[in-house]
């Protein structure tokens, strides 16, 4: 691949998507994607509608597993454990417990807010509550959340704003120190003050977890990554440091679509 | 012109949505009378009778000594059977269809097959029963019999209610569950139950209030009509202490009690069997009354 030394070799290599291909079906979605993710950076998918972003994301978190039909093929290679997670060998709940995946329309489950943020620590069986309580609150503090909330641990989440729902759903993801959190399109359904929330929160959280964002917002993919994959079609058209993408894209393809000239 | 014509289409409109609140109004006013008609047949036959001796003794030849104690305690036996069989196995095929089950051939002729047992007369189902517990396996007439025909007889509602709650749960919960980690049967425990319970209970307590007032199939499996003595005790004082000979004994049930004094020619008779019918109808609204409850109190907890 062409920006292949986008990612000097010496940083730490995160994520390794090698020669991956997908298919739902008979539907070949996702055509020989290569990429290289570093370690605490935000690295942004684009593209036109239906060129695949939100199928790579799920493939990362094993999420197609869910449904009857779909198979991976290639590797998808996560450091420092040399994990190919999308082996057939490897269990998809070990995938999900290092990868936390935050979705497009904020899906708190109608239970307390603390019983939401704790949700993962219960799965991976952590009993101790003190743990559980200070888990709990450096996740709703790092999403800034904390100070809105501390006084309703114990109501229901359903009651909160749809961008402060979003973020207990990112403090839910963050609860279990996961080595990467994909995004797939998190502020699409916020307002735009919720949306410069979440950016923010992108920005930080990234100095202590790896970020892949999905956005058709390009000045968000501007504002939050490090890195900006283009895609189209299924396939990884250009791959860059995002400040090279958006000023001087080396394919016609990405500087048509970043200017606007479709999708 | 075209203002003419709008206001001519919307008067139409308008019309026919009048006359069908009314037909609607009219029918259920139609329902109402009758309901409250039926009550009060009830109520001003059978209330007075009502009483202490009324509910602790047995039936008798005497009008005036007759009780329904061996309906009641027979009522509330088949009804345990049959909840310990139909709740957890109606459940569990309702979880199993909606969460776990391929969308495949198979799968398609058990659910049109469910469907469709929910509509065949329970008479049948009392037929099915004589040939295949009572004659077969030789339960004989017994409470077990009753629970077993009375559990299949609602197996087919609670397994529809159990889906419907589950679908209601959009899938992005699921999604979010198992992204965190979960196995699908946590998933299950921890988010699909709980938040399908107001939907399940309800189900459970509509299949119940059927199964209560059933009386076809259990004289067809050779429910006697006239018992005299309670199933044996399942506490027993000597070891193991449980027993389980009660699930062996014969029985009545209080359709079945109310629809033998009707049967006789003398009135008094028919007082205790308008009293049975009140107390019949009494238990089936107040289980109504908490499916109700229970429904609004878990919609007002969860809502998505
Ligand atoms: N379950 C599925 N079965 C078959 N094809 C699918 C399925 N889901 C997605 N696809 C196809 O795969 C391709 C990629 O879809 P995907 O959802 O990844 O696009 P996307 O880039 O996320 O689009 P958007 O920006 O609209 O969210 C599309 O052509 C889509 O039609
Ligand atoms: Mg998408």
């Amino acid at each position: 691949m062409e920006n292949e030394n986008a990612i000097v070799n010496n940083k730490e290599l995160r994520l390794e998507v090698k020669n991956f291909n997908f298919y739902y079906g008979q539907v070949h979605a996702l055509k020989n994607i290569d990429l290289l993710i570093e370690r605490n950076k935000a690295v942004a998918l684009i593209g036109p509608s239906g060129c695949g972003k939100s199928t790579l994301l799920r493939s990362m978190n094993r999420m197609h597993d869910l449904y009857p039909g779909n198979r991976y093929e290639g590797e998808m290679i996560l450091y420092p454990e040399k994990l190919n997670i999308v082996s057939p060998k490897v269990d998809p709940l070990e995938v999900r417990m290092k990868i936390s995946m935050v979705f497009q329309k904020p899906n708190p489950f109608p239970k307390t807010i603390f019983e939401n943020v704790a949700y993962g620590l219960k799965i991976r069986g952590i009993k101790d509550k003190d743990l559980i309580a200070q888990k709990v609150q450096k996740s709703l503090e790092n999403v800034g959340l904390w100070n809105e909330v501390k006084n309703r641990l114990n109501q229901s989440a359903l009651g909160l704003s749809g961008g402060q729902q979003q973020r207990l759903c990112i403090a839910r993801a963050l609860a279990t120190d996961p080595e990467i959190i994909v995004f797939d399109e998190p502020t699409s359904a916020l307002d735009p003050i919720a949306t410069a929330k979440i950016e923010e929160l992108v920005n930080v959280l990234k100095k202590e977890v790896t970020i892949v964002i999905v956005t058709h917002n390009m000045q968000q993919a501007a504002r939050v990554s490090d890195y900006t994959a283009f895609m189209y079609m299924g396939e990884l058209i250009e791959f860059g440091e995002t400040k090279n993408i958006f000023t001087r894209p080396s394919k016609k393809l990405t500087e048509e679509y970043i200017t606007g000239h479709f999708g | 012109m075209m203002v003419n014509n709008q206001k001519a289409e919307i008067k139409k409109s308008k019309n026919k949505e009048f006359i069908f609140l009314s037909v609607s109004l009219i029918l259920l006013a139609v329902l109402a009378i009758t309901f409250s008609a039926l009550v009060y047949d009830l109520v001003s036959n059978g209330l007075s009778r009502i009483d202490k001796s009324f509910m602790t003794s047995f039936p008798s030849r005497f009008a005036e000594k007759a009780g329904i104690l061996s309906a009641c305690v027979g009522s509330l036996a088949v009804m345990g059977v049959t909840c310990l069989l139909a709740i957890p196995i109606g459940i569990g095929a309702g979880i199993y269809l909606e969460e776990y089950a391929p969308k495949n051939f198979i799968t398609t002729i058990i659910e049109v097959s469910i469907s469709n047992l929910a509509g065949v007369p329970s008479i049948v189902y009392g037929l099915m029963a004589l040939g295949l517990f009572v004659q077969k396996f030789g339960f004989g007439a017994s409470i077990l019999t009753a629970g077993l025909t009375l559990s299949i007889l609602v197996l087919p509602i609670i397994i529809v209610t159990t889906r419907e709650a589950i679908r209601t749960i959009p899938n992005t919960i699921r999604e979010a569950a198992l992204a965190l980690g979960t196995t699908k049967w946590q998933m299950i425990w921890d988010h699909t139950l709980p938040y399908s319970m107001g939907g399940i209970l309800t189900g459970i307590i509509i299949a119940l209030s059927r199964a209560i007032g059933e009386t076809a199939p259990l004289i067809t499996i050779g429910a006697l009509t006239f018992i005299a003595f309670l199933p044996a005790s399942p506490i027993t004082s000597t070891f193991p202490f449980i027993s389980f000979q009660w699930l062996k004994d014969p029985f009545t049930v209080l359709p079945i009690q109310m629809f033998n004094w009707v049967s006789r020619p003398q009135e008094e008779f028919h007082v205790n069997a308008a009293a049975t019918g009140l107390v019949l109808v009494i238990v089936t609204i107040s289980m109504n009354i908490v499916a109700l409850t229970l429904r609004s109190h878990f919609r007002k907890k969860i809502k998505w």
